[in-house]
């Protein structure tokens, strides 16, 4: 095919002039000034906003409903089925926890327990919320898939010891989680 | 006692006009620029910000719509801690934020608010200083206001603050000429320099912009229409350079956040930097209080309704009113234009203003007196006038074409390969 030369378009007199384009200009941001007022921003919708451009008001209008089955919280500890908890006490986790935000001190379940099995729970568990990261790696690395990352996220104290979840916290955080491992009961 | 009540009823309207009407139309003004371009860029902009009733026990807050942002923010400036780094010009740096802001609100005495109001059979003019040379002393008067930034950007000893200083005295100088320039024109046709009369005049005769009512007296209709001409040449001239005048967005090279860090105001806090973002926002008021009075009417409100509305004893009030929504819109529009209008470069500034604004506003000067001379002058002295302004501005821009340096497309490190 021949080489077409495409002319660079000049601009015309009245763009030259200069002020009908600022001109348009003007009416350019009004509309969209009056879209805004009017709730009409473009993705006003798809972002739940408030009514006034793009943005949702925050304590009053949450993300909750739509966040994603992915989205990483506050890690937790989570009980099975027959309430037992979960967690072991292997603290891999707390090797692997990166900022060492988990803290756990092991316990012996002891003999005349019904999970006497088991034969180890954690006797203290905790995680400094004021370190966690939310990477998600306890969740990764934990065998008995004891702990995981809910859909938390407003965590707040009004100290440092506040913002320390124990044991206690965890498990209402986390609450039960059924049909997982099975090893340790007779379910299968 | 007659001279103790004059100065009782001075004192009032300075009081009244300067620090209860003026100085809290800065903090209003400073809101209206935070929501309405929060609303321009789809945002909410502050909201939150009312009485906080709940500090005292109450159920609920009332927000107010954000209303008592500036107060929070101008308490958060009282309480920041005052710094003065030690490298800088002490005398001159205290000096400075006090020189950007009294010339601002010294040019408040000559704005006419609204028309009079009558106590004790006595009129009253809305106006603290009814001076017969309102416009040039305004001018004089808000230029000063760049000592107080050049002194700013010289004394802060550091590097920011002085380009900052610089380009302002250059944008200045470029930008006054053109702005006395282009209201000699208004002057020709109002044969006034009393802001008041001029007001008047709109209010009797219809306004600069819109002549289209008070029409069974003076010049007739055509003539004005004709006057339009000159008038909006005038008035995009006037508006630019204040714009300019105010370091207001498209000329705000003085303080521009994205080169400059904070320009002029680097190197200040607390209280200091107060005054300078008042300073700049009083001048903002003044400019379009300005603006509104030589071009939209003051506080004219039009339809031939001002006559009965000044006839009323507190008919000025209704006046005031409406001149503060005129003040209040044009405000909106200097907002408008920030978010419309990007910063120009400073070689185009100064070509903005010393190549076409200043000619321009020289030519509409001769333009707007072959208008209102051309009754007297008749038919062919008018037509010959008109072509050989004509043939005159024609040569202009042949000269100021022709003289601009030639570019080549490939400039610069391109037209090297």
């Amino acid at each position: 095919m021949a080489i077409v030369k495409v002319k660079r378009p000049e601009l015309g007199a009245g763009e030259k002039f200069y002020l009908g384009a600022i001109f348009k200009g003007f009416l350019v941001t009004m509309k969209h000034a009056i879209d805004s007022l009017r709730g009409k921003t473009r993705g006003s919708k798809d972002l739940r906003s408030s009514g006034l451009g793009a943005t949702m008001q925050y304590p009053e209008q949450k993300w909750d409903e739509s966040m994603p089955e992915y989205y990483r919280g506050a890690p937790a500890l989570v009980t099975d089925e027959q309430d037992r908890e979960r967690c072991v006490s292997c603290q891999l986790c707390e090797f692997i926890c990166p900022p060492k935000a988990i803290r756990i001190v092991p316990g012996e379940i002891p003999s005349d327990d019904p999970w006497a099995k088991v034969e180890k729970r954690p006797k203290e568990f905790e995680i400094d919320m004021i370190r966690c990261i939310y990477c998600g790696m306890c969740e990764e690395v934990c065998p008995e898939q004891a702990i995981y990352l809910r859909k938390d996220y407003a965590i707040t104290g009004l100290s440092r010891e506040e913002m320390v979840h124990d044991k206690k916290r965890l498990y209402e955080i986390g609450g039960k989680r059924v049909g997982l491992v099975n090893k340790w009961n007779e379910l299968k | 006692m007659e001279l103790l009540t004059d100065l009782a009823i001075i004192l009032a309207k300075v009081i009244g006009l300067t620090f209860m009407v003026v100085l809290p139309l800065v903090p209003i003004s400073v809101y209206f620029e935070r929501r309405f371009s929060a609303i321009i860029q789809d945002r909410v902009g502050p909201n939150r910000v009312g009485i906080p009733l709940t500090l005292f026990g109450a159920k609920k807050d009332y927000h107010l719509f954000g209303l008592v942002q500036p107060m929070a923010d101008g308490l958060k400036l009282f309480l920041k801690e005052d710094f003065t780094p030690n490298y800088v010009r002490k005398s001159f740096y205290w000096l400075a934020p006090a020189l950007t802001v009294i010339p601002s609100l010294v040019t408040v005495c000559v704005v006419p608010f609204g028309s009079s109001i009558t106590i004790g059979g006595e009129e009253h003019k809305l106006v603290i200083a009814d001076l017969d040379v309102g416009p040039l002393f305004v001018f004089a008067v808000s230029s000063l206001t760049v000592y107080g930034i050049t002194l700013a950007g010289w004394s802060s000893n550091s590097k920011y603050p002085f380009v900052g200083g610089v380009r302002s005295t250059a944008q200045m100088i470029s930008y006054e000429i053109a702005l006395g320039l282009s209201i000699i024109p208004l002057l020709l046709y109002y044969g006034d320099l009393n802001l008041s009369s001029i007001v008047q005049h709109q209010a009797d005769h219809g306004w600069l912009l819109l002549p289209f009512w008070g029409n069974d007296s003076g010049p007739p209709l055509v003539e004005k229409l004709v006057f339009l001409v000159p008038a909006l040449i005038a008035f995009v001239i006037f508006t630019t350079s204040i714009f300019a005048e105010t370091n207001r967005m498209p000329f705000d090279l003085p303080e521009c956040e994205t080169e400059l860090v904070g320009g002029y105001h680097t190197e200040y806090s607390s209280m200091k930097f107060a005054m300078f973002f008042m300073g700049e926002y009083a001048a903002m008021v003044i400019g379009s209080a300005l603006i509104v009075t030589l071009f939209l009417g003051g506080w004219s409100i039009g339809f031939g309704l001002d006559a009965a509305i000044s006839d009323l004893a507190f008919g000025g009030l209704i006046h005031m009113g409406v001149f503060m929504t005129k003040l209040i819109a044009f405000i909106l529009f200097f907002i408008l234009v920030r978010w419309t209008v990007p910063r120009f470069r400073y070689d185009q500034l100064m070509r903005l203003g010393w190549v076409v604004f200043f000619e321009a506003a020289l030519i509409n000067v001769f333009l707007a007196a072959f208008v209102i001379a051309a009754p007297d002058l008749g038919w062919i002295s008018t037509i010959v006038g008109l072509v050989l302004l004509a043939i005159v501005t024609g040569a202009l821009i042949w000269v100021l074409k022709t003289s601009d340096p030639k570019h080549s497309p490939n400039s610069g490190l391109l037209g090297q390969n």
